[in-house]
């Protein structure tokens, strides 16, 4: 596999969804508004007396998980349209005949998908982090953010969260023949991880370290189950013959 | 003279279906090659086989000396081809010469290489001024013509062309098969997919006719004589009855009557027209024209394609 190869094809793509503007502003508005929403919360909150210290970690947890929630579907809408678009314009043939792997076309379309979402989850979340900071100090006496909490969630859940959304936005573009479509069903990634969240909000469990990180192990583990059928599907011959 | 396509019984089933069903063929380096035969014939599965994007079932092919079939030579054919698809799959948002530009890359066209091969390409296609033109805004014509570029970016040893004039209008279609001839001059080795009969017998040096099964291959001419009979057509003022005694009595092949023309199967035209029409003459038959049919080998396509159903 040569990774030069698979910057070609990402670099590509990336160009091709800087184009489409509806594609990438979503991709960058998502997170963004996070970003700000929660601090909006948290300010507003403030005018009626506050939300109380001991309450507040808690709620500042659940507020991160949402950066989950939001990448979970992200990628769906990059790759989505990088691979079923190229289906409909039927332009995976002739890319198919470059001498090219499927493994660095596969890995080149995910990059194009995963670089985007992260780069704007990153950004969103550092401002996040710092407004919070900002609004709650004077309650808790002490920065919230960073914390090892946010820090899973940033540098392991979200990540892992992307690339299954990834491998399952490719199994979905084989069986569907219009963008829209594949979105809608990349779309349906979020429910796990808003199940998830509900069941912390019903006190079913606790959003700690420790159970983020069996949250990541699950990731990994559904990841790497998803990698066999996603490159499974991603085959030449597969492609060309059984895509419909 | 170098062997760029050698097949050997190269069969592919689609489950219960045998597309392709013990093609042998081989390919000159030099050749334009017609692969013609209908729809549904095992055109494009063939063409695939060869550009290694599906699996053949049996049988074995070369490609530029290099194994279909193995993994590792596969991409070094790959790299040796160029291919139109029978659907041109350009990327409508990117420009023309963003296009040809990102298959250089992959192709690992060096930067310099790449620049003076795109405006070479596209100057000769009379695209040169819509380098910056999202393909999407062109005409199938000019997308057809900018695939064709792209798969030329990297000067590939072969050339496997998929119908490249199907769904052209008839002006676009010219221009396009002028170009291959452009190409067939600068002795660039194609392989051309096609169910025009028209178009393989002006461009192709050779031609094969498939119809899952290869049914003849030859150059134009040698095809032209499966049939065995070819067509005298007389175009007279009025067919009489002594004109009619007088072919008769020549003992030829079929005479067929439409109106005032008769047309008339003959083995060898050039040898037998001379007394055909004297024999019409001094039956007082008064001659308008006299032409051998073109169409022997329609004939012989249409045959071989019906015969084997
Ligand atoms: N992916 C496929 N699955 C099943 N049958 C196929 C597939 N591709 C082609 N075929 C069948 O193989 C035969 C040859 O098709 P094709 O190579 O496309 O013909 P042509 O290009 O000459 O029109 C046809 O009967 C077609 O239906
Ligand atoms: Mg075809």
């Amino acid at each position: 596999m040569n990774l030069g190869t698979a910057w070609i094809i990402a670099s590509k793509d990336l160009k091709s969804v800087r184009r489409k503007k509806s594609i990438f502003i979503g991709v960058i508005l998502f997170p963004l508004l996070l970003a700000f929403l929660f601090p909006a919360v948290i300010a507003l909150e403030s005018r009626n007396g506050g939300i109380p210290a001991s309450f507040l970690p808690e709620l500042l947890n659940a507020f991160s998980f949402f950066f989950v929630i939001a990448v979970s579907t992200l990628p769906t809408a990059i790759a989505s349209y990088s691979i079923v678009g190229e289906k409909v314009e039927k332009s995976l043939e002739p890319l198919l005949a470059t001498p090219t792997t499927d493994r660095e076309i596969l890995l080149g379309k995910s990059i194009a998908a995963f670089l985007p979402p992260i780069l704007a989850t990153y950004a969103s979340a550092v401002i996040y982090m710092v407004l919070i900071d900002y609004l709650t100090y004077p309650t808790l006496g002490y920065l919230n953010y960073p914390n090892v909490s946010i820090g899973i969630i940033l540098l392991l859940v979200i990540p892992l969260t992307e690339i299954l959304s990834i491998e399952a936005s490719v199994i979905f573009s084989s069986r569907v023949n219009d963008v829209r479509a594949a979105n809608q069903l990349g779309g349906l990634m979020f429910i796990p991880f808003m199940i998830i969240y509900l069941a912390s909000e019903l006190g079913v469990i606790t959003l700690n370290n420790d159970n983020l990180l069996i949250i990541a192990g699950a990731l990994l583990l559904a990841d790497a189950a998803l990698f066999y059928f996603s490159s499974a599907t991603f085959r030449r011959e597969e492609i060309l013959t059984k895509w419909t | 003279m170098t062997r760029m396509i050698d097949a050997e019984n190269l069969t592919k089933k689609f489950g219960g279906l045998t597309a392709v069903d013990n093609l042998t063929l081989h390919v000159d380096d030099g050749e334009v090659f017609g692969f013609l035969g209908p729809n549904g014939a095992g055109k494009t599965t063939t063409v695939r086989m060869l550009c290694c994007l599906i699996s053949k079932t049996s049988g074995t092919a070369k490609v530029a000396g290099y194994d279909v079939g193995n993994e590792a030579d596969a991409i070094k054919i790959r790299g040796l081809i160029g291919f139109v698809p029978d659907n041109v799959g350009l990327y409508e948002d990117l420009t023309a010469y963003e296009n040809l530009d990102y298959y250089g890359k992959l192709y690992k066209v060096s930067e310099p290489q790449r620049k003076e091969n795109i405006q070479r390409f596209l100057t000769l296609l009379g695209l040169w001024e819509k380098r910056d033109v999202a393909a999407g805004t062109f005409s199938k014509g000019m997308k057809q013509k900018l695939a064709i570029a792209r798969a030329l970016i990297h000067d590939p040893e072969i050339l496997f062309m998929d119908e490249p004039t199907a769904n052209l209008d008839p002006e676009s279609a010219k221009t396009v098969r002028e170009f291959i001839l452009e190409l067939k001059h600068q002795k660039k080795t194609i392989f051309l997919n096609t169910h025009n009969l028209d178009e393989a017998q002006r461009i192709c040096s050779r031609i094969a006719i498939l119809n899952t099964k290869l049914m003849a291959i030859g150059t134009p001419e040698e095809l032209e004589h499966l049939t065995g009979a070819r067509r005298t057509v007389i175009q007279l003022e009025q067919v009489t009855a002594a004109v009619l005694n007088a072919l008769e009595k020549l003992s030829l092949g079929k005479i067929v009557q439409d109106g005032s023309k008769l047309t008339v199967e003959t083995a060898n035209p050039i040898k037998e027209n001379p007394g055909i029409v004297q024999a019409v003459v001094e039956a007082g038959g008064r001659v308008q024209s006299v032409s051998v049919s073109s169409s022997s080998l329609e004939d012989a396509y249409l045959k071989l394609v019906r015969e084997q159903k």
